[in-house]
């Protein structure tokens, strides 16, 4: 499969900036690097950072780096361009200040600023250094920074409330906002504190008070999580990933929730964007709503767009969205907000005249009185925020005029005017207009406000026709009459008018209801998806079944754009398909048939997009000619195509996570394969030459005792290498695959004692307890791995009890199972570390001294048992200090008795 | 040396086994011949007439068991075959062929020289069998049947008495499972049979059973009677 490649991945924008890079043309692009705490790395992160755009051809200057005399960042220092730093006299003394003009006049491509929330000494141009770095940005300059999480302003008090300590230096969350990238450095606390006891962060009188002040466990651990969470609150999905990764989990604050009202007003996107910001703030849920009223049907296709556009930007955004069809915005709003016990409503402030809001109510005003105590914010609309832009043309669909409903229409009236006949002449009743009435608001509530305007027409001709002197004639002659008349009309367009709204609104509520069961069902189908074929393929035939369109997908692939799935399947491109789904994959924007790039393509193209970027890019036509999509089929497109190219996201993340989990596996497990090469194969060889070459070159003049001491030494370390070597070698072994355990009866005595006799050099300091169950049945095993096993448990309780102890060998039966015990009378495991002894190249470490040996046994001791179909766990004594590890085997259903 | 000196042949193509091999073999009294290749071997085989032949298994030009195949064509003479560690297939293969027994690298000199002299006694032994063999606190008389341990009389089963009749005619060399299945049952047997008689016959003989003495187990290979003789001293 093919996917974009991390190093692209890495500087994503986020949605925010996505949308924000229109209006930021010119101005420089911002990377903040986020540690939890002092010490996790930041600088020497940037510094790589810097090093590598450096190697790319990028002109980068040093704005200001401390370096804290850190050798290791020092010498990522090398190469770079550093630019002198202004000296300031502030009550005599030299400060030294990162000098802004300088870079101004120098106009690197990028620049880099240490220490973000740094505050300038007076006398400087600005008192803050993130204003430095923001008018670094306006004049178009690159800039690498980095911030540590407790100097983000909203997260303050929290930072406080953990360390007790505040920060007085803080910077807005807006430039975090603003940030085109985020990078999170973290660590694990415990390597934090490692560091810190090693002296890497501060020197070590320093070091020790912050250990017990700051950098406590606990202290690192929320910041950690803080630091996380303020970036995942981005929307990086990616980070997301990272945090369910490892395990970061709530609580978040319960008790907050933000709803938003959203219209179709361009300034929408901001009061989402507020919502959202205030959701962050307050580690809340966020909702955005549109109340859907009858003004609705009367709104143009653009305005209709700007909704699905701006509730779509709500969902990439993280929020909840929801369309409710309703009367009024004030009622609705607040009646919802009661249900769901929302604490926040925003709402954008009214750009009515006065007048019309005396006519009509302000919305604001209404929802402020029936809010109750739920805050309402009311936020003036931010400038008009591009969306993207419409290039694909649509077209509603022809709407046939039907006829139908008027001659319904017709044959109602003429059955009240029937009606009314027949009750004036039996009853001689007087309001003969309400029989009208009702045949009006049953047309309204069955065929809508047209049929029901006609209906009008014809009643008030009908009534005057036959109901008003003269009669069967259309004049009128007593002045209360035409009164009367008038008063019907109206009376009967209002009713219609009332009734064909709730008709319209109750039908609209349905096919929305329908829709979105089918994009629920789709997404549903969707997240049960794990493979990117499949996903592409339910993605097709969802978009081509529910718009009666043909589908294409197609995704990046080393070589480029490869078709993936389409629905119907055999579907090729021509030429000018593909150029128009090149173009459109390279502009991330709708290229083909009736948009405004390349539209002599048979297709149309439109990039499939998240929040992290295009993903791939849909090709749709038609065999009929025409426009494609209309207005309503374009916002469904949209849906699905978010939904599509979400799921598929998800899928990449998942394999990008994995690769990168594997990668670093690999990392560390090359690193302690050195580390154990290094140091268990050059121990041994040493003492041996240095041995051998005093035998050879001085043997003579030695004692024999002497001689007998070297000669004694060589045979050790050798026979030490013999057994790392037969260590490398089982676990080449395995790794291969090439391990067939053999399936033979076996008597664990017999092997017990065959591995006590190799092992009686390893266990000369230990005595060995043998207790084994005389009635253990046979088992099916391996001899020879099964006495490896044994042996590198044997060696590994020689290595780790004290010389004199015991060491036991138990075996017995338990129900099914026959469980053999290597019992120790050492300190035991670390209980942290009893999971990782069996992992490679583990070892655990006394806090003076390493034990030798590989950290190959036991993990060979794991794989060998399980392929044999075993078991092995490591635990510590209850009965006393020291490890017991617990092999066990199913006994096998087997004769037991003797032929 | 009433014999006069022993010869031992060396096949191996790593010249500094070959010179260790060569040296200390020397020091305990043998006379070493070595070749470099299975072909030289061979020729050196047919041209020194070896008492006892090394061979790794392991050659640059033909393979060890080749060798042995031709050597057996020929001769008696005992072979002793050096393999590695956890190659338990090829012992066996090699002991089928006719390897009398097999050493695996890396080796002691001490227990080197043992093993030659279990060889080479063998072959002494198959000129005349002694009737009475005693190891350790073992005593098995072959004519009357009787074991002893510690000179008290032992009841072995008819099958048991086999066993260990197999063992002590070959004591000192390993015996593979199918070879003992092949002499004690007559045929190929499950392999299992083979090792619930042992642990009876080593808790009748051994002092503990758990930790075997006389009765050793060659893990994936088969077993071998441990034979006690007095170090340094040649048959």
């Amino acid at each position: 499969m093919a996917s974009i490649d991390s190093a692209d991945r890495d500087q994503r924008p986020s949605p925010d900036a996505l949308l924000r890079q229109a209006g930021r043309e010119g101005h420089g692009r911002l990377k903040i690097f986020l540690g939890a705490a002092p010490g996790v790395g930041k600088t020497y992160k940037m510094l790589n950072a810097a090093q590598s755009a450096r190697h790319e051809g990028i002109d980068v200057v040093v704005g200001v780096v401390e370096t804290h005399g850190r050798a290791e960042t020092m010498a990522l220092l090398n190469g770079l361009d550093i630019l002198p730093r202004r000296q300031i006299d502030y009550k005599d003394h030299l400060l030294d200040e990162m000098d802004i003009d300088a870079i101004l006049a120098r106009r690197p491509k990028l620049v880099l600023v240490d220490e973000l929330a740094h505050t300038n000494v007076t006398g400087s141009r600005h008192p803050k250094r993130y204003l430095d770095v923001e008018e670094l940005l306006a004049a178009g300059i690159d800039v690498y920074t980095t911030i540590n999480i407790q100097h983000v302003e909203s997260l303050n008090d929290v930072v406080a409330q953990i360390t007790h300590i505040r920060i007085r230096e803080t910077v807005p969350d807006g430039i975090l906002d603003r940030a085109d990238d985020i990078e999170i450095v973290d660590i694990s606390p415990d390597d934090l504190i490692e560091r810190l006891r090693e002296g890497k962060v501060y020197v070590p009188a320093e070091a020790d008070r912050a250990l017990r002040n700051y950098f406590q466990p606990g202290n690192l651990t929320a910041l950690r999580e803080l630091a996380l969470r303020r970036t995942a609150q981005r929307v990086d999905e990616q980070m997301l990933t990272y945090m369910r990764a490892h395990a970061i989990s709530g609580p978040w604050a319960a008790g907050e929730r933000v709803l938003v009202c959203i219209s179709e007003h361009p300034t929408a996107m901001g009061l989402v964007r507020y919502a959202r910001r205030l959701a962050d703030r307050l580690h809340a849920p966020w909702t955005a709503v549109y109340v859907e009223t009858s003004r609705y049907q009367r709104l143009g296709e653009a305005a209709r767009d700007r909704i699905a556009d701006t509730l779509r930007f709500a969902e990439r955004l993280g929020g909840q969205t929801l369309t409710i069809p309703g009367r009024g915005i004030a009622e609705d709003v607040a009646s919802y907000a009661e249900a769901n016990n929302i604490t926040h409503i925003v709402i954008g402030k009214s750009e009515r005249s006065r007048w019309f809001e005396m006519m009509h109510g302000s919305v604001v005003h209404d929802l402020v009185r029936r809010a109750g105590n739920i805050s309402v914010h009311v936020i003036a609309g931010e400038a008009a925020e591009p969306s993207d832009a419409k290039v694909i043309a649509t077209a509603a669909p022809k709407t046939t005029f039907a006829t139908m409903p008027y001659v319904f229409t017709f044959a109602i009236c003429a059955v009240a005017l029937a009606i009314g006949v027949t009750l004036n002449q039996l009853l001689n009743v007087l309001n003969i207009a309400l029989v009208f009435l009702t045949a009006v608001l049953v047309v309204a509530a069955r065929f809508g406000l047209m049929p029901s305007l006609f209906a009008c027409i014809l009643s008030v001709l009908a009534y005057n026709f036959f109901f008003l002197p003269p009669l069967y004639n259309f004049t009128i002659t007593a002045p209360e009459n035409i009164v009367a008349l008038i008063t019907f009309l109206v009376v009967a367009v209002i009713a219609s008018n009332l009734a064909a709204g709730t008709r319209a609104q109750a039908v609209s509520a349905s096919t929305r209801a329908r829709v979105t069961e089918e994009l629920l069902g789709f997404s549903r189908k969707l997240a049960g998806i794990a493979a990117l074929d499949d996903l592409l393929w339910a993605a097709a035939y969802q978009i081509a079944s529910m718009l009666k369109l043909r589908v294409v997908i197609l995704m990046p692939e080393p070589n480029g754009l490869a078709v993936k799935a389409g629905y119907p399947p055999e579907d090729e491109l021509d030429g000018s398909d593909i150029a128009a789904a090149k173009w459109c994959w390279a502009h991330n924007r709708a290229a083909g048939r009736h948009s405004d790039a390349l539209p002599g393509a048979k297709r149309l193209f439109l990039p499939l997009r998240t929040g992290s970027g295009a993903v791939g890019v849909i090709g749709l036509d038609r065999d009929a000619p025409g426009i494609l999509l209309s207005p309503d089929g374009r916002r469904l497109l949209d849906a699905l195509m978010d939904l599509a190219a979400l799921a598929i996201d998800r899928i990449h993340l998942q394999d990008d996570l994995d690769i990168a989990k594997l990668q670093a596996e690999g990392e560390r497990l090359r690193a302690a394969l050195l580390t154990s090469i290094s140091h268990d194969l050059g121990t041994p060889l040493a003492s041996i030459i240095g041995a051998a070459s005093s035998l050879k070159s001085v043997g003579d003049r030695y004692t024999e005792p002497q001689r007998t001491e070297l000669a004694t030494t060589i045979l050790e370390e050798a026979e030490r290498l013999n057994r790392f070597v037969g260590n490398l070698l089982d676990m080449t072994k395995l790794e291969s695959g090439a391990i067939a355990a053999k399936q033979e009866m076996i008597d664990v005595s017999e092997v017990v004692g065959t591995v006590l006799k190799r092992a009686g050099k390893v266990l000369v300091h230990h005595p060995v307890k043998v207790a084994l169950d005389p009635d253990l049945p046979m088992l099916r095993l391996d001899f020879v791995l099964f006495e490896q096993v044994l042996f590198n448990l044997l060696d590994n309780a020689a290595k780790y009890a004290p010389a004199g102890s015991e060491i036991e060998i138990r075996a017995q039966q338990k129900d099914a199972m026959v469980e053999i015990h290597i019992r120790d009378e050492g300190t035991g495991i670390p209980h942290d570390q009893i999971e990782r002894v069996f992992d490679k190249f583990h070892r655990v470490l006394d806090a003076d001294r390493r034990r030798p040996g590989t950290g190959l046994g036991l993990a060979i001791c794991r794989g060998f048992v399980a392929s044999m179909g075993g078991n092995i766990v490591a635990r510590n004594r209850t009965d006393r200090s020291g490890a017991d590890f617990v092999i066990a085997f199913p006994v096998l259903p087997q004769q037991g008795a003797l032929p | 040396m009433s014999q006069g000196q022993i010869k031992v042949l060396v096949v191996d193509d790593e010249p500094a086994i070959r010179r260790l091999l060569r040296t200390s073999l020397s020091a305990e009294g043998y006379e070493v011949v070595d070749a470099a290749t299975g072909e030289e071997g061979w020729t050196a085989f047919g041209r020194a007439k070896p008492d006892v032949v090394l061979l790794d298994l392991g050659l640059p030009d033909i393979d060890g068991r080749e060798v042995i195949k031709r050597i057996r064509q020929a001769a008696l003479t005992p072979i002793l075959v050096l393999s590695i560690r956890s190659d338990e297939r090829g012992k066996v293969e090699a002991l089928d062929l006719g390897a009398d027994d097999y050493i695996t690298k890396p080796v002691g000199m001490e227990e080197l020289n043992a093993r030659l002299r279990a060889a080479l006694r063998h072959r002494l032994q198959q000129q005349g069998a002694e009737p009475i063999f005693k190891t350790g606190e073992l005593t098995v008389d072959l004519v009357r049947r009787h074991v002893l341990v510690k000179g008290v009389e032992v009841k072995l089963s008819p099958k048991e008495y086999d066993l260990l009749r197999i063992l002590v005619m070959h004591a000192g060399k390993v015996l593979t499972h199918q070879h003992l299945m092949r002499e004690v049952w007559g045929g190929a047997t499950d392999v299992q049979y083979l090792r619930i008689y042992v642990r009876q016959l080593r808790h009748k003989i051994e002092a503990d059973p758990e930790r075997p003495s006389l009765v050793l187990t060659e893990p994936g290979v088969g077993y071998r009677l441990m034979l006690e003789t007095e170090p340094g001293s040649l048959p």
